[in-house]
């Protein structure tokens, strides 16, 4: 039943500092309970140095180095991200410069809020099984903004994801199917000269997230006839920690299955990279033979649901590049205070 | 070939002087040089690092020549960043060995406080290499700071031993007219300084400020004509250049360039290390003097700190270093540095430095950097 | 500082992939890559990808900043000693200044150096941190 298709390896990044939810409840005059609420303790954001390319860098380096191949097989590069450092001029071009990628590849910044990488590693999945290219590389980076005093800034964090795509016969998983599922839902959007998001509240989660990650979970189970117990674990969207399970209980999947892949709780929503680093999380401790959903969504509105199986290839790769535990512990908290300088939040005049 | 002999030299007070532009202070620095000499220069070249990025003034060698009243000679700028001074002395030097010019004024000039510090910091830098230095943010002071911590580790050499150095600058300076700072300090005030680039604190440095100072040099065709003859001759002028980026240096702990450049203008000297009375180096941190004198031959390698933690190199010993309080108290403009040496060690061989004399000083020596030991300029001056 | 597109993407491929050059005739690598070997002046060179990990030969801790990087005070600059040898000044990032020494192990990371305003081209290149992580086997 599977595809000639599938996931040769994986790399993930976290930058190294943690902001304090309750640093958020002090600064802004929260009510201290919503940190709890949202299953949100604290968030990683970025360095001063940092944003979604240079840790798009990271993340698709991680995942070449344990995929060991020769970066100029790469064929396509696709960027999904909503924190762009450059409105018009690609991402996806510096990195695989970057990589030495360059340059006879595609090479794309994708926008579908926090789907587009998924977008990417369909249509990625796509152009090798189509035996266009060879490997693909999809990377979900995202230094997530959020309007300051806003609920959002909970979760709102920096992190990404990086897979190579190719043929099934070197994948460390193998894709079963995939099916998606989009509506014009506007729950979460950002006009062009807006610095931060706005968004629908309660809104954001029956007709938007639940209803899409829904219809592509119900959908890719119907095409593949598959129940919730012939998987092993269950991968979400993670706006924040408690949606994810909310969703997996609706769908019929235990918590077990799904806290190897939540890690919000631990680094909040990195958006593009959400989903996709809680997938990476779990290849780094499924067996061979187990199947992984991957359910990642995205605003406006979309989710994709993915089937893979995990083949022994998997055991080889998972040393071979830092780990997303890696990362996820390597942890230095700043302020508030420290964390607006680093993102530039202070208004600073030249000398 | 002729020999070359300094027959004026002009100094302004190194310090913020609001009150005056390029011009103002070449031209102070510039009269008193031509009067003393009393010859007219045939030619003009102008030591200076900044006036681009900081004066967006380019040119400077007509724009000076023209506004001191030397309409029409040739004129022309020398840059080689802090060394730009002593590198302007070494060209009008080799423009009368030539024989095709006999009087030669230079002038170093350095305008650097019309800006705020961070501004005058990024210019500094680009003494440095600006593709893979200065664009990662790689101040000058850090570059050298890079240098100052691995001699002290490599050599064991302690905070307080490097601490010497700047005690003595700054109580050299008090007696000299021309000086920025003239105040004493202690070893306690250069530690408890403020940090700058670590290990390089706020009394291992130079200060900003603005300055000039000129040398008129002739040919012996123009002594012969002179009633009353110069009595000092630049015996030995020479340069030598190394990286400018400080990774592909040999080494941090060295400055290869200013012990090539020193045996040259020893050879044409015909002088040794031990020949000499008096000294004036380039000390914009305390890291370049400590290695100076190790690389000029005055103290073996990784010796320097603790011989003037013993008491070497202050008046009185041979070599004095730095009578005039150096760049650390003198001050630092820095294209016009190079040329406030030399004239510095013309005036103690002459018996009329207005500070702290060597006595009887018969041979003297400067040394001017530019960048972190790019470019190395080495004279040797004797009194005849 | 103003970024100029045309400098930015002559620099890329040495600033992003840290390549340096290597002489054939003497056999010493140097970075930034030059025309003549630095060592030798020979103009016999190859373009190496060098070693993304070192040891740091020498650092600062740099207070007094030049202007556009106040944002990083203070900034740690190092020298640092790839594992080939080769020299690289670079910046220490992810790193709090009272725990960076010398001999300290450190890995590239492309990172973000200069803005050119709000509206101007951003500057990436190489700078080195600590090796945090462990890369354990399994």
């Amino acid at each position: 039943m599977a595809r000639d298709s599938g996931i040769v390896s994986w790399g993930a990044y976290v930058p190294r500092y943690r902001l304090k939810a309750e640093e958020i409840v002090n600064l802004w005059g929260w009510d201290s309970n919503i940190p709890k609420n949202l299953n949100v303790a604290e968030k990683a954001v970025e360095n001063v140095d940092e944003d979604s390319i240079t840790m798009g860098f990271e993340a698709a380096y991680n995942a070449i180095l344990r995929a060991n191949i020769n970066p100029k097989r790469i064929g396509a590069v696709f960027f999904g991200t909503e924190s762009k450092p450059y409105a018009v001029k690609p991402s996806a071009t510096v990195i695989a410069e970057a990589l030495g990628v360059t340059p006879a590849t595609m090479a794309s910044d994708l926008e579908f809020a926090c789907r587009a990488a998924s977008e990417g590693l369909r249509s990625a999945l796509a152009l090798v099984e189509s035996k266009y290219i060879e490997y693909g590389l999809v990377i979900g980076s995202d230094t997530a903004q959020a309007n300051p005093g806003d609920v959002l800034e909970y979760t709102a964090s920096s992190g990404a994801v990086a897979f190579i795509v190719g043929p099934s016969k070197e994948a460390a998983a193998i894709l079963e199917g995939v099916y998606t599922y989009v509506t014009d839902t506007p729950d979460f959007w950002r006009r062009g000269l807006s610095p931060y998001p706005k968004h629908g509240e309660a809104f954001t989660g029956e007709p938007a997230y639940f209803s899409h990650i829904e219809g592509a979970v119900r959908g890719l189970m119907e095409s593949l006839g598959l129940k919730p117990d012939d998987f092993d674990y269950a991968v979400f969207h993670q706006p924040n920690g408690t949606f994810p399970l909310r969703v997996g209980r609706r769908l019929g999947f235990p918590k077990e299955k799904i806290l190897p892949g939540l890690v919000t709780p631990l680094i909040g929503n990195t958006y593009n990279a959400s989903a996709l680093i809680g997938f990476a999380r779990v290849l780094e401790q499924a067996r061979p033979g187990q199947r992984i959903l991957v359910a990642p969504f995205g605003s406006g509105a979309g989710s994709d649901a993915y089937s893979f199986v995990v083949t022994d290839r998997v055991n080889g790769l998972r040393g071979k590049a830092p780990r997303v535990d890696d990362y996820i512990n390597a942890k230095k908290y700043v302020s508030y205070a420290v964390h607006a300088k680093m993102r530039g939040l202070y208004r600073r005049i030249a000398n | 070939m002729t020999r070359v002999y300094v027959s004026g030299v002009g100094l302004t007070k190194v310090g913020r002087h609001f009150d005056k532009g390029l011009i103002d202070l070449a031209a102070e620095a510039a009269f008193k040089a031509i009067d003393e000499a009393g010859v007219e220069p045939e030619a003009l070249v102008v030591g200076n690092m900044m006036s681009s990025s900081l004066q967006h003034q380019d040119n400077l060698g007509a724009y000076i020549a023209n506004s001191i009243g030397l309409r029409g000679i040739p004129a022309f700028k020398v840059e080689a960043a802090c060394g730009s001074g002593g590198a302007a002395v070494h060209a009008a030097f080799n423009m009368i060995k030539s024989g095709v010019y006999n009087a030669v004024l230079v002038v170093g000039v350095e305008k650097m406080t019309d800006h705020p510090t961070a501004v005058v910091t990024e210019a500094l830098a680009q003494a440095a290499d600006a593709e893979y230095e200065l664009f990662y943010g790689a101040s000058f002071t850090g570059l050298n700071a890079l240098m100052m911590r691995y001699y002290m580790e490599k050599y064991q050499v302690s905070r307080r031993e490097m601490s010497y150095w700047p005690v003595m600058m700054h109580k050299n300076a008090v007696a000299n007219p021309y000086a920025q700072i003239r105040r004493e300090i202690k070893l306690e005030d250069v530690e408890k300084s403020q940090v700058v680039a670590d290990p390089i604190r706020l009394l291992d440095s130079s200060p900003i400020g603005d300055g000039a100072a000129a040398v008129l040099l002739v040919s012996e065709n123009i002594v012969s004509k002179l009633a009353e003859k110069p009595i000092v001759e630049v015996a030995g002028s020479a340069m030598a250049t190394d990286t400018v980026e400080l990774s592909n240096r040999e080494s941090l702990d060295a400055m290869p360039a200013a012990a090539q450049a020193a045996k040259k203008a020893y050879k044409m000297a015909g002088v040794e290390p031990r020949d000499i009375d008096v000294i004036e180096i380039h000390d914009a941190f305390t890291i370049n003097a400590i290695v100076l004198l190790e690389e000029l031959g005055f103290a073996p390698r990784g010796q320097a700190a603790k011989q003037l933690a013993e008491g070497r190199f202050a008046p009185g010993d041979k070599p004095t270093a730095n009578p005039s309080g150096g760049l650390k108290a003198r001050g630092h403009p820095v294209g016009a540095t190079g040329v406030y040496q030399v004239a510095e060690v013309v005036m103690q061989l002459r018996g009329d430095f207005p500070g702290v004399k060597v006595d009887k000083a018969e041979i003297g020596l400067t040394s001017n950097i530019g960048g972190d030991g790019s470019s190395l300029i080495v004279h040797v001056l004797k009194r005849v | 500082m103003r970024l100029s597109p045309a400098q930015i993407w002559r620099t890329r491929i040495p600033r992003y992939r840290l390549i340096g050059k290597e002489c054939k005739k003497c056999g010493r690598r140097h970075y930034p890559p030059r025309p003549a070997c630095p060592y030798c002046g020979s103009r016999e060179l190859i373009e190496v990808e060098l070693p993304r990990t070192g040891v740091i030969e020498s650092f600062t801790v740099i207070y007094t900043v030049m202007e556009g990087f106040k944002d990083r005070a203070p900034l740690i600059i190092a020298t640092v000693k790839l594992d080939d040898g080769t020299r690289v000044v670079a910046p220490i990032t992810d790193a709090e200044p009272e725990d960076v020494r010398t001999g300290m192990r450190v890995e590239a990371v492309l990172r973000r150096i200069r803005d050119d305003g709000s509206y101007g081209l951003i500057g990436y290149g190489t700078v080195f941190r600590p090796t945090i992580l462990v890369h354990k086997t399994s």
